[in-house]
């Protein structure tokens, strides 16, 4: 028998397929939207010749490793900030009557086909980055520019659900969530070392974004961390995910507890 | 048939400014959700005046083409403020009105609909000067050294300027919601024009960092600088009265467009019988 | 012995405003120490005033709300931490909400729920066929779900509670706001299946006509609390719930007239309003003086609310 996730995958995709005419702009406007972000790289170079103390070949990379990630797990989980409206509208208890996870048929509720195509063209771009950026290849290294990608993915995606999750306590919360997801993405598109103080103390190493692109850039390209982390760190990204994965872990559960004992 | 008269009468100011005053009440009960999306335009003031002043730092003679950290610090903390009040990317009640077929009970009523809608913006407009507009420039005032103008006409200015890209948004929005009449599902369009109002109006950036002969159609071809980067450029006096005067005739040329559109989604829609 | 509950109970906090800033928390108790038995193969009826706690029970009998206190046991299964097993041992329609699929038709949905419960094929094509025999579902199996007509979609989401072979069927209102055609196609259905005998039902309802044509057993709920547990007959005798007849009189009524097996319970102007006490209605009316008008009133489950209170308090 068929995997009951894909089915419902499939019925969701040909649901969307409906309105095709809408379906295709908008597929087509969100794959510009991402390219646009890249070239707004582009329009910053052409007036400094540094970012933070790097180079537009080395910037380039931390932005496609961020860029890439983002939007598979935009793709992925993204719709989860519904949350809010699947709790008021009732759809949690009906999706909390079937016999299968919770999240995972949120998941496939409301997938976003229309972000398929940012998917393909961050690919892309990575991979053109890879070859433009001055990367120090060695086996290590090739494990690793393949892991960096995948693991911002998981990371964004932790941080999509860690924090549609507060809608279980606080379901007015506006788009507070779109300050660490899409800000997260603005953060980690650019090297730390653009920004200051606790500001940067805080979204760089509190929040964990540094490990998102600018350290596994640093340990591809060969290069130290000014800011003064041992070069070790670089490439301790993945056990930085994983604790973000296990606190998302544990505030969906929570937050699905919570929702039990308040229905609300 | 005609399109429809686009005056208010007199008796109906009254009318219009009560819409104005219950879109406000509507809109002031998602307080928490208001101060939710504050935080979301404050942490994104640091981020973008964080890149902004680091890549002036970088250039020649700390400034970046052409604006001094002060001044870039108030642009981008009144643009994050700004978004509040003009709020270009919540689609009007209208959509839902057209795809639900309620429209039909709005046309029965005294008022043309463009102006209900519009007073119900303002209302969401009003409240979004309390708290959606104050919390982000109060955090940017606190970290950062802002651009304060000297001289009291230019505030004076700036909040005409203000006025009229809240009216030049609204313009620009009403018209890509009458789309809804011809095209159901509006979602594509309204995907690119969240695009082009944020990266063509100003927001990532200030337009001078694109390439000029791409600026400069921008200013004479299109509304969207006009929706931020206008007003704050007359902020941090490097603008005045000239985009005053752009955004009247842009207010004319949509307004203008808008009633055409909504003759004909009218026409049709009576013809087809709802 | 499907469902047992002891001593169920689930109170709310409820925060509200008291004066401008302050704010204060309440504690509702939505059920309030309910003890429920019920058999393999009954159909109850679950019934009480809006906002009594029904359903808050079935939440909890569902697993999506976890109780406050108590022991609750569905199909040997305890609701919360089981979840998922129980998910394919029960079904259940929630009135206003839907599990269908919006914009595609019900085949689809069907189709998709087999995946969901992991139906075998053969299993899933003989249960659907039954149900769009006793539903009537044909016409519009291919018609997307947001087209459908609520009394369609009431039929679509009876079927899909159904599809997985439930021990269990658990309805919340499912005839509100029905016509009263598909009103009557819900009950002829859900009948059917009581004769059957091998599905639970729990139902809750407001209307006395469901009640009437379906549940031998009947447990009243009011205020969380358990007030009536057994049949309608005995709910009637006990709280003496009679018909009454509402007459317009050609002239005013005369004080003075005697009617045999019924008793005269008001008067307004040419309007009287009498409730049987042992005669037919038929065997009233040949009494009554000339009359323009006149309407049969049922005892309503509100009416016999309203005296479970009152018997509660006096
Ligand atoms: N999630 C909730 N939070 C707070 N109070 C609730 C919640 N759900 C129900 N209640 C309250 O519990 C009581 C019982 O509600 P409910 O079970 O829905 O009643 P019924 O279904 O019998 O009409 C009502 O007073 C209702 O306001
Ligand atoms: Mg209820």
């Amino acid at each position: 028998m068929a995997n009951p996730y894909v089915k419902l995958l499939g019925a969701q995709i040909r649901s969307q397929l409906q309105y095709r005419a809408s379906f295709f702009l908008d597929l087509s406007m969100a794959t510009l939207l991402s390219a646009v972000d890249i070239g707004a790289l582009f329009l910053l170079f052409r007036v400094t010749p540094a970012l933070g103390g790097f180079g537009w070949r080395e910037v380039i990379l931390m932005t496609a490793i961020s860029g890439a990630g983002f939007c598979m797990a935009d793709l992925a989980v993204g719709e989860i900030e519904r949350l809010k409206h699947y709790i008021r509208t009732g759809l949690l208890d009906t999706v909390l009557l079937r016999p299968m996870s919770a999240l995972g048929q949120l998941l496939v509720l409301d997938f976003a086909t229309r972000r398929a195509g940012r998917v393909v063209q961050g690919t892309l771009f990575y991979l053109v980055a890879l070859t433009v950026a001055p990367v120090k290849w060695d086996a290590a290294r090739v494990v690793y520019a393949i892991v960096a990608p995948i693991n911002a993915a998981v990371f964004f995606s932790a941080v999509f659900v860690t924090l549609a999750a507060i809608a279980f306590w606080w379901i007015e919360s506006g788009d507070i969530a779109n300050a660490f997801t899409y800000g997260g993405r603005d953060f980690t598109a650019y090297p730390s070392t653009m920004f200051h103080g606790w500001f940067r103390g805080l979204f760089a190493f509190g929040l964990g974004f540094a490990f998102v692109a600018y350290l596994p850039a640093l340990a591809l390209l060969g290069l130290s961390e000014p800011i003064g982390l041992p070069d070790w760190a670089r490439w301790c990204s993945p056990l930085v995910t994983l604790v973000v994965v296990l606190i998302a872990r544990a505030t969906w559960l929570a937050g699905l507890r919570r929702y039990g004992s308040t229905g609300s | 048939m005609s399109a429809p008269a686009a005056s208010i009468p007199a008796g109906s100011l009254r009318a219009f400014l009560a819409l104005v005053g219950a879109g406000y009440r509507r809109f002031s009960t998602y307080r928490q959700a208001a101060l939710g999306s504050a935080f979301t335009n404050a942490v994104f003031g640091f981020l973008r005046c964080s890149v902004l002043l680091t890549v002036a730092a970088a250039g020649a003679g700390g400034t970046l083409v052409g604006y001094n950290p002060a001044q870039l610090a108030t642009y981008v903390w009144v643009s994050q403020g700004l978004i509040g009040v003009i709020n270009f990317w919540t689609q009007l009640d209208l959509v839902e009105r057209i795809k639900s077929g309620n429209i039909a009970a709005d046309l029965l009523r005294p008022m043309d609909i463009m102006w209900m809608q519009l007073a119900t913006e303002l209302g969401r407009s009003l409240f979004g000067l309390v708290l959606r507009f104050t919390l982000p420039i109060t955090v940017g005032a606190i970290f950062f050294d802002l651009y304060l103008p000297g001289k009291p006409h230019v505030y004076l200015l700036f909040v005409v300027a203000m006025v009229l890209s809240v009216l030049v948004g609204f313009l620009c929005r009403y018209i890509l919601c009458l789309l809804c009449f011809w095209f159901l599902d509006i979602r594509g369009f309204w995907t690119a024009w969240v695009l082009c109002s944020g990266l063509l109006g100003g927001l990532q950036f200030p337009l001078p960092v694109w390439p000029d002969w791409l600026v400069t159609t921008l200013w004479v071809a299109t509304p969207f600088p006009l929706l931020l980067q206008g007003p704050l450029d007359v902020l941090v006096e490097r603008e005045s009265g000239a985009v005053i005067g752009l955004q009247v005739v842009w207010l004319v040329i949509l307004f203008g467009v808008s009633r055409l559109m909504q003759g004909r989604a009218l026409r049709k829609l009576v013809v087809q019988g709802g | 012995m499907i469902i047992k509950t002891a001593g169920l109970r689930k109170d709310f906090e409820v925060r509200k405003k008291a004066g401008r800033l302050r704010r204060v928390t309440e504690t509702v108790t939505a059920v309030d120490g309910v003890d429920l038995t019920i058999e393999r193969g009954e159909l109850l009826g679950y019934i009480g005033p809006n906002g009594a706690g029904k359903s808050t029970t079935l939440k909890m009998l569902t697993g999506i709300m976890v109780p406050s206190a108590g022991e609750v046991t569905v199909c040997g299964l305890r609701p919360v931490p089981d979840r998922v097993a129980l998910a394919r041992r029960i079904g259940s329609v929630f009135g206003q909400r839907s599990q269908l699929w919006w914009d595609l038709p019900l085949r689809d949905s069907f189709a998709l729920l087999r995946h969901v419960y992991r139906v075998p094929e053969a299993e899933h094509t003989t249960r659907l066929k039954a149900c769009r025999k006793l539903l009537e579902l044909d016409e519009f199996m291919d018609t997307p779900v947001r087209q459908l007509s609520l009394g369609q979609r009431m039929r679509g989401e009876m079927t899909a509670a159904l599809l997985h072979g439930p021990q269990v069927l658990f309805l919340d209102e499912p005839t509100i706001g029905l016509d009263v055609v598909s009103k009557q196609a819900v009950r002829e259905f859900l009948a059917s299946l009581r004769d059957k005998g091998d599905t639970t039902i729990v139902l809750t309802t407001h209307d006395l006509a469901d009640i009437e044509k379906l549940c031998e057993r009947l447990i009243v709920i009011d205020h969380g609390r358990v007030v009536h547990d057994g049949s309608l007959a005995a709910l009637h005798d006990r709280y003496q719930m009679k018909k009454q007849i509402v007459v317009e009189l050609e002239e005013p009524w005369a004080g003075d007239q005697r009617l045999d097996g019924a008793a005269l319970v008001g008067v307004e102007g040419l309007l009287i309003r009498l409730e049987l006490d042992g005669a037919s209605v038929g065997q009233v009316v040949a009494q009554l003086p000339a009359f323009r008008d006149l309407a049969v009133v049922e005892p309503g489950i509100e009416d016999v609310i309203t005296r479970l209170y009152g018997s509660d308090r006096g």
